[in-house]
């Protein structure tokens, strides 16, 4: 395991955390801003498994897997918000949804 | 460079180049694929780093499941219809703006991780006996309370996402027609 | 005695009182007993407070009675107290005396009136505010005195008050002399500042015993104690206030514009006149405004049409009259003036009322003709007022006191030529305006039959007026026509003696003979041009119309258009640039700033979800970049 640089993996990690959060950002489909989020919280995910494997502790596998639970929990309920949404504005453009305003 | 090493660093390649288009499709079902793409790489990467358990569940649950949710609701409910024009989202007047940003986050981590100096891994993979060990043992708390949590969302993922009207209380209650 | 002292001037007081509360409900007899009875109680109660004091006078000529300490601050410590000596006893008794056939005949003129037993109340507390300010014996409560007078001119001025004209007479007399009274504030701190106390007789001992002849802080003080006399008593240059004051009833122009109130200067000017001699630059001050006044004011006075004006502005003159004698040093012949002048003008204004009510209303004497038939009691009583006004020689009030205050000028000093000549103009004047105004009223053919006789409290006062008016003057006789000096015997532990006299029985025999010429001249002419009616077809002369020169004197010199210009407008055009308030501006500017700040703020509520996950970058950005970079 000693070959794998550990800076590296968290480079990587930070690489795809900025592109979740450009992607979030940038997009007005909800679906995508979700997609994003999901790519934010693998990358946060990566960041810990790196730190678990350099220390060689299970800790952060297991905080792994919660983040793993969350991200389920908050695609599930995320989803059906944007049902929702698309029910009532009639579009997923996340622009439209913005009434609360002011 | 060890073997290991060399799939680390192609996997990230891979990982990185999928999210980039990933989040620049037109099509939700395109971006979700190049999203499972972007995962298996990063379960790749999980696996040269030592967590296996890990890469296991990135697949088993991040991958085939969470995406797959994904993909049900964009075909069971029509979504793929909100392709826009691809000039829409590829302009650049739309990236500058978020680029600029992520490219300075960036930048800070950078830079304070090139002050942290350089550090070797541990000298062996982490099994999943021993994440299962501590998990329930140290982690236990926090097993429950994600199940709890998994519970709540089911509850919530049930009651919002039905046709039926939102709110069914008494006072807001609107005449019946 | 010391209850007699206390009770004259609570007697009114406690009239106002009961008329202020439960005058509304009071039958108009009973409102009328209060308000005048108490008057006349104060009256009966100084006519025998004067006569024991003047049968057994208490030690040093003077009672005084301490009933309680007002307050004590900073090592001032002024009681309630009143002091009676000749001087106050002498006000006391003409304020009491003409107050209460001024308040009986106010019962017959006022009937009618809505305002009844408030016209009462206010009057009742007119009397006891002049009462308290000349038996002050600290210059506190003679402030407190002072500045209640001040208030009841306001109110009784502005009396019906539904009329804006009247309500502006009001404010201007008021503000007019508030400038006179800021004067004489500014003068009582400068003498408790410097002297260590407001007791009078002290304070007139310690400026002798402190203060050189000459010296600034006596002449300070005595311009500042001037100051106060000048607003209060319409002089020059504040007797804009007192024409305009005419819109109240006559009964209040009789009492306070004309007896009572308008002496208060003089009266100031007497009691502080050790100050007075401490200081000779502003003595000859006080004499030569004193005779300018009266000057300006008799030559005002000619080109008057209404009847009340004239008599306010002869008011504005006979006072000036006062205050040459103050300023020739003959103080005690100022008061013999007030003396006199308190009944024959009072009567004058009385008359006048009887007047105007019998004729509703109208105040032009060219609309008045030939009330010689109509109204005889009034004719005859007014006909004694106007002589003593006018001076007629020898058997009128006025001619005995006016010629005292004539010849203690021409001996009073190197001015005393001057101020001579300027007296006597003045009494030539008086007896052309005096006389145009009764051959105008009483003679000629009737003009406008009268609707309304007086009733018998209306006539008393006239009668009683009028019999003072002749007789009073017998106190007081010069050396070459009798030689009684009652009146200034009696003031003589106060004021000194006669003050400045001429040389001799020759020099002063001379003077009397051109008094009497100077009447009698005047009393010619003003027959020629007036005495055989107004020529047919000249029903008015128009009083601003006819020439530049006669405008000029029916404005009282332009005094008023001077100061609208040099005061009024300016601060009117202040008071518009201001109309939003500089001084509020921090607090609206705070408002101000606090909404701009919200406004701006709201705008980053975009509702936009990409906007907020932009600032949440941007946020994280910033924050990583201080704790790192830091």
């Amino acid at each position: 395991m000693s070959a794998v640089p550990y800076e590296a993996a968290l480079v990587v990690a930070g690489i795809l955390f900025v592109l979740g959060l450009a992607g979030l950002v940038a997009r007005r489909n909800l679906l995508f801003v979700l997609v994003s989020l999901e790519i934010m919280i693998n990358a946060a995910g990566l960041a810990f498994i790196a730190a678990g494997s350099r220390w060689a502790q299970p800790d952060g596998q297991v905080v792994f897997l919660f983040i793993l639970a969350i991200a389920a929990a908050e695609v599930s309920v995320g989803l059906a918000l944007l049902l929702q949404i698309k029910r009532h504005f009639k579009s997923l453009d996340s622009d439209a949804a913005g009434t609360m305003k002011g | 460079m060890s073997l290991l090493a060399l799939v680390f660093y192609a996997a990230a390649a891979v990982a990185v180049v999928s999210t980039v288009l990933a989040i620049s499709r037109s099509s939700p079902i395109h971006a979700l694929l190049y999203l499972i793409v972007s995962l298996l790489a990063v379960a790749v990467m999980f696996f040269t780093l030592g967590a296996p358990l890990a890469a296991a569940l990135e697949v088993i649950v991040y991958a085939g499941a969470i995406v797959v949710l994904f993909v049900f609701v964009v075909m069971m409910f029509d979504l793929q219809g909100e392709r826009t024009k691809r000039s829409a989202w590829t302009s650049l007047r739309t990236w500058a703006g978020p680029g600029v940003l992520s490219a300075v986050l960036l930048a800070e981590l950078l830079y304070v991780l090139a002050a942290g100096g350089s550090h070797a891994l541990g000298p062996r993979p982490v099994p999943p006996g021993e994440v299962g060990l501590s998990l329930f043992s140290t982690y236990v708390l926090g097993v429950e309370l994600a199940a709890m949590l998994l519970l709540a969302a089911v509850v919530a993922a049930f009651h919002l996402g039905s046709r039926k009207k939102a709110s069914h209380h008494r006072l807001f209650e609107e005449p019946t027609p | 005695m010391a209850t007699l002292l206390w009770l004259i001037p609570v007697l009114p007081l406690a009239g106002f009182a009961v008329l202020a509360i439960l005058g509304r409900t009071m039958p108009r007899r009973l409102a009328a007993a209060i308000g005048a009875g108490s008057v006349g109680l104060s009256a009966a109660l100084a006519l025998i407070l004067a006569v024991r004091f003047l049968g057994s006078p208490p030690p040093g000529d003077a009672l005084t009675v301490n009933f309680w300490t007002w307050f004590e601050a900073g090592g001032l410590k002024p009681g309630l107290a009143f002091h009676l000596d000749a001087l106050s006893l002498v006000f006391t008794l003409v304020v009491t005396f003409v107050g209460f056939f001024i308040h009986l005949y106010s019962t017959g003129f006022m009937a009618g009136d809505e305002g009844y037993s408030r016209f009462f109340a206010y009057m009742d507390l007119f009397v006891g505010s002049m009462l308290v300010l000349v038996l002050a014996s600290n210059l506190l409560v003679l402030y407190l005195g002072w500045e209640g007078v001040g208030l009841c001119s306001y109110l009784l001025i502005g009396f019906w008050l539904k009329d804006p004209v009247n309500v502006r007479a009001a404010e201007k007399a008021f503000v007019v002399t508030r400038v006179g009274d800021t004067a004489l504030a500014i003068g009582l701190f400068l003498i408790f500042s410097r002297l260590g106390t407001l007791d009078i007789q002290e304070v007139a001992a310690q400026a002798a015993a402190q203060w050189p002849v000459g010296s600034t802080l006596a002449i300070a003080a005595a311009a500042l104690l001037l100051g106060g006399a000048l607003g209060k008593s319409a002089q020059l240059p504040f007797q804009t206030w007192l024409p305009d004051a005419m819109a109240g009833p006559t009964p209040v122009s009789a009492l306070i514009h004309a007896a009572t109130m308008v002496t208060a200067g003089v009266y100031l000017i007497a009691r502080m006149h050790a100050i007075f001699e401490l200081a000779p630059p502003v003595r000859l001050a006080v004499a030569v405004i004193g005779a300018a006044t009266l000057l300006v004011a008799g030559t005002s006075a000619l080109a008057q049409v209404d009847i009340k004006r004239i008599l306010a502005y002869s008011t504005i003159s006979q006072i000036g009259y006062m205050f040459l004698a103050l300023g020739a040093g003959a103080w005690s012949a100022a008061i013999f003036h007030f003396f006199t002048h308190a009944f024959f003008k009072a009567l004058l204004f009385l008359g006048a009322g009887v007047i105007i009510i019998g004729l509703e209303e109208e105040h032009d004497i060219f609309k008045m003709g030939g009330l010689r038939k109509e109204l005889p009691l009034v004719f005859w009583t007014f006909l004694a007022g106007a002589a003593s006004l006018a001076a007629v020689p020898f058997v009128t009030a006025g001619f005995y006191s006016k010629e005292w205050i004539l010849s203690a000028a021409r001996a009073s000093g190197p001015a005393g030529l001057w101020l001579w000549a300027a007296g006597l103009a003045g009494a030539f004047i008086t007896v052309l305006y005096t006389f145009r105004m009764v051959f105008v009223v009483f003679g000629g053919p009737v003009a406008n039959p009268v609707r309304r006789r007086p009733g018998a409290v209306m006539a008393v006062p006239l009668v009683v007026l009028g019999v003072f008016a002749l007789l009073a003057g017998f106190l007081e006789t010069p050396r070459v026509l009798g030689n009684l000096p009652f009146f200034s015997g009696l003031l003589r532990p106060i004021l000194g003696g006669r003050g400045p006299e001429p040389a001799g029985p020759a020099q002063d025999a001379v003077l009397v003979i051109i008094s009497v010429a100077v009447v009698v001249a005047g009393l010619v002419l003003a027959w020629l041009l007036y005495g055989r009616g107004p020529k047919h077809g000249q029903t008015t002369e128009s009083g601003a119309g006819t020439s530049r020169a006669r405008g000029f004197f029916f404005s009282g010199w332009g005094f008023d258009w001077a100061y609208d210009r040099l005061f009024v407008q300016p601060l009117a055009w202040l008071a518009r640039i201001n109309k939003n308030d500089v001084a509020d501006l921090p607090f609206r500017g705070l408002a101000g700033a606090a909404n701009g700040a919200h406004a701006a703020l709201a705008r980053t509520q975009t509702g936009r979800l990409r906007w907020y996950a932009a600032s949440i970058a941007v946020g994280a950005a910033i924050v990583i970049a201080v704790a790192v970079l830091l």
